[in-house]
């Protein structure tokens, strides 16, 4: 090996910094200004845990119009609209029931992890009203062009002309009645109108027609931010319903968290007994070794903790459930068996009769393949389920919408946060199993008193 | 203990033996005791009862399964006010509860606990939340998980012939599949989405275990390349065991811990999750070992016996 030799500092900044990272995801970093907290990065305990873990808040959603004509089949999308909401906003634990009978859509959902004063009519607000478009000629509201259940998606784009702004796509039905109404209204203006409204301030939009536009599709331009634009997106996908939904008040309840009040504090000495199990074997087993492992599936799962509190601010907070917590032992195995492999390599390197550096060397570049190709595999299945179980604006979905648009929308909360914390526990698992063990190990191995050849699962065996 | 060298091809038999008599035995319990699917699956009943003072939900939940001989789950909520208290009962049956049954149940709820003012608000019997074409598509999800997998350990594993090593590998993963599937149905634990959760879980687990596996039979076929598929398995197999060993036993414990801790505190809920997850881990481990490789031997053996001719024709073009 003629690879440069890793510096003895290299293990304490590695170890460092991993500490750093856990011990910040874990406990978040605030300071007190008198009574207002400064939040800098988020801890555990803001994560938005489920319904069964915290509690949460339950709503009755009817249909605002004649119940007698509405069909099963518009309460399947009734249901359908309120669960892409609800994944949209990252909150993939939900119960959602439908009672046809009754024409009642009975949702339930966690608190979100900033609710201090624990007021339901906010929580329920945070799904948002719907919003039905309409697309007028001129700059009033008089005459209706294209009615907004004509929309079949509107999601949020951003490009460096238009900056952030929502691109519709209409049915077969509203891509001919907006070719025809663009053709007709070449050099003058057609303005988008929300819920029906006929002041000034329910208008959106305000568009010169440059020219027809016959591909079923348009956009919608103004002053927006990226999440205006992606919570307008969501109003309008979700006002493509025949009938708006209200809220019954009075049926508004606050669930209390099933596992007890104590759930968290229970799944925390869960966790913390099954690491400490973990590091336990692996250092009874591999040493120095198995004790590098264990500081390397430390700072995976606190990096875990930490993309789904929203610690990093380019991922959102994500509900925790325990499909999330699986996701969460499955990487965590995942971490296990990827040092195992290397450890146990590293062993049958010493066999051989190598040294502490040529065992170390040849030991973690023959167990590369076999990490690098399972961790493949799992990220293969992790991004399958993504696409297939989460909501319809994410890039892979919409890889996967061909086919499974044939199913029609089923969206899945908690397969969908399983795939999520999977993922991201594989990419740690990549980072920290591959790159900052063998790291830590080779410098470590550099400093004096661990150069024996018994702390790495050596000599004995020789 | 571990240094003896394992004959896998011979045990393949014994294992696939041992696995179809937990099988029938399985399916027998499961016919007699059937599936308890979940109100997401199925549909179901959902009341809603007024109450005042202090309530043991748990008493309620199991006054509740004693008087329907069903599964339910147990809520409580209050109202926006706080001065409304509330529980929901929920139950997943494929037919409506009948008004009898219901009256019954409000009667006997309101005679044991006569303090609580105990009073029906509500009931609605409620459509499946997971549709029927859910299912079409989880099936569809593995299928192309399944073609991916194929075609990603088909070119990552050319050397030896990765697509039938994936093949096997996908035939040990329905094994596991079906061991966490009757694990639950056995101790009567509710298939629910928490369940699917552990079925995506031990796919995971097993998918790796093989593949690390078919990694040594990759990395051996170079150092011996006379040997043949059998003696190439069997010595990949032999080195890997102990990997495979740690690796399971460790996150084996690692589960049991959580199952302990769970019903320390009395946490049920945590038990349909725990169970037949440390169930199909064991599995997913036993069957890349003593299944997938050596049906992947058999596999090759036939394809050898077969496949000269098609090799050759195969290389003049």
């Amino acid at each position: 090996m003629k690879a440069k030799k890793t510096g003895k500092w290299v293990f304490f900044a590695i170890v460092a910094i991993i500490l750093a990272l856990t011990y910040t995801a874990f406990f978040g970093v605030e300071n007190y200004f008198g009574d207002t907290r400064n939040l800098y990065f988020k801890g555990a305990k803001d994560i938005r845990w489920g319904i069964d873990i915290r509690g949460g808040v339950e709503a009755v959603f009817a249909p605002d119009k004649d119940v007698d004509k509405i069909t099963d089949n518009d309460m399947a999308a009734a249901k359908a609209i309120i669960e892409t909401r609800l994944v949209g906003k990252n909150i993939t634990d939900y119960e959602v029931y439908t009672d046809v009978d009754n024409h009642q859509i009975i949702v339930r959902f966690p608190w979100s992890s900033d609710q201090t004063d624990f007021d339901p009519k906010a929580q329920i607000d945070e799904l948002g009203q719907t919003a039905k478009l309409t697309f007028c000629k001129g700059s009033t509201s008089d005459t209706v062009l294209v009615d907004g259940s004509r929309v079949v998606s509107a999601t949020y784009a951003y490009n460096s002309q238009m900056g952030h702004h929502v691109a519709l796509k209409f049915d077969a039905v509203g891509t001919s009645q907006f070719a025809q109404a663009t053709s007709e209204n070449i050099g003058s203006t057609i303005s988008i109108w929300m819920d029906g409204g006929t002041d000034d301030e329910y208008r959106i939009s305000d568009a010169k027609v440059q020219n027809a536009i016959t591909n079923g599709e348009a956009v919608i331009t103004g002053d927006f931010t990226a999440e205006s634009a992606a919570s307008l997106a969501n109003q309008i996908h979700s006002g493509a319903l025949p009938f708006g939904l209200t809220v019954d008040e009075s049926k508004m309840q606050i669930i209390t968290p099933t596992l007890g009040s104590n759930a968290l504090m229970v799944m925390l000495i869960a966790g913390i007994c099954a690491f400490a199990v973990i590091c336990v074997i692996m250092i009874l087993r591999y040493r120095l070794l198995g004790a590098v492992a264990s500081i390397a599936l430390l700072g995976q799962v606190g990096a875990m903790i930490a993309c789904i509190s929203g610690y990093f601010p380019v991922f959102d907070s994500f509900t925790l459930t325990i499909p999330g917590i699986a996701g969460i032992i499955l990487s965590i195995g995942v971490g296990v068996d990827c040092n195992v492999i290397a450890a146990e390599r590293i062993r049958e390197e010493f066999e051989k009769g190598k040294t502490i550096d040529g065992a170390i060397a040849s030991g973690y570049k023959n167990s590369l393949s076999a990490i690098i190709d399972g961790n493949m595999t799992i990220i293969i299945v992790s991004l399958v389920l993504m696409g297939s179980f989460g909501a319809e604006n994410n890039v892979l979905s919409t890889l996967l919408s061909p086919i499974m648009n044939l199913f029609g929308t089923t969206i899945t909360g908690s397969i969908y946060s399983f795939g999520y914390t999977l993922l991201i526990g594989t990419i740690f698992n990549l980072i920290l199993g591959i790159v900052a063990s063998r790291l830590m190990v080779k410098s470590i191995s550099r400093i004096k008193v661990f150069r024996k050849p018994a702390l790495y699962g050596g000599k004995k065996n020789v | 203990m571990f240094k003896k060298n394992i004959d896998f091809n011979k045990c393949f038999k014994f294992v696939l033996i041992g696995y179809a008599i937990f099988f029938l035995i399985a399916t027998i319990l499961t016919l007699i005791f059937g599936v308890n699917l979940s109100i997401d699956f199925k549909g179901g009943t959902r009341l809603v009862y007024s109450y005042s003072g202090e309530l043991d939900t748990d008493k309620v939940d199991a006054l509740t399964e004693e008087t329907l001989s069903k599964k339910v789950s147990v809520t409580t909520s209050s109202g926006l006010t706080g001065d409304s208290q509330k529980i929901t009962i929920t139950l997943a049956s494929s037919e409506a509860l009948s008004n009898e049954a219901q009256q019954n149940l409000d009667t006997i709820l309101a005679k044991q606990f006569p303090n609580n003012n105990i009073k029906l608000a509500e009931s609605n019997s409620v459509a499946g939340s997971v549709a029927g074409n859910f299912f079409a598509k989880a099936m569809v999800s593995v299928l192309i998980t399944a073609v991916l997998v194929i075609l990603y350990v088909g070119i990552r594993f050319r050397k030896i012939g990765g697509v039938s090593a994936a093949i096997t590998a996908f035939v040990a993963l329905i094994i596991d599949i079906l061991v966490a599937f009757f694990t639950c149905t056995m101790f009567g634990l509710e298939v629910d989405m928490t369940f699917l959760a552990v079925i995506l879980t031990i796919l995971g687990y097993s998918l790796n275990d093989t593949i690390v596996i078919y990694d040594r039979v990759r990395e051996n076929k170079g150092i011996y390349p006379n040997a043949t598929t059998a003696e190439l398995v069997n010595e990949s197999l032999n080195t890997v065991k102990i990997r495979t060993i740690v690796t399971t036993t460790t996150t084996f414990l690692a589960v049991v811990m959580i199952i302990v801790v769970a019903e320390i505190f009395g946490i049920s809920s945590l038990r349909s999750f725990a169970i037949p997850m440390a169930f199909g881990l064991v599995s997913g481990s036993l069957s890349s070992l003593f299944i997938s490789a050596p049906l992947w031997v058999i596999w090759k053996n036939k394809q050898e016996k077969k496949g000269p001719k098609k090799a050759k024709s195969k290389k003049r073009r």
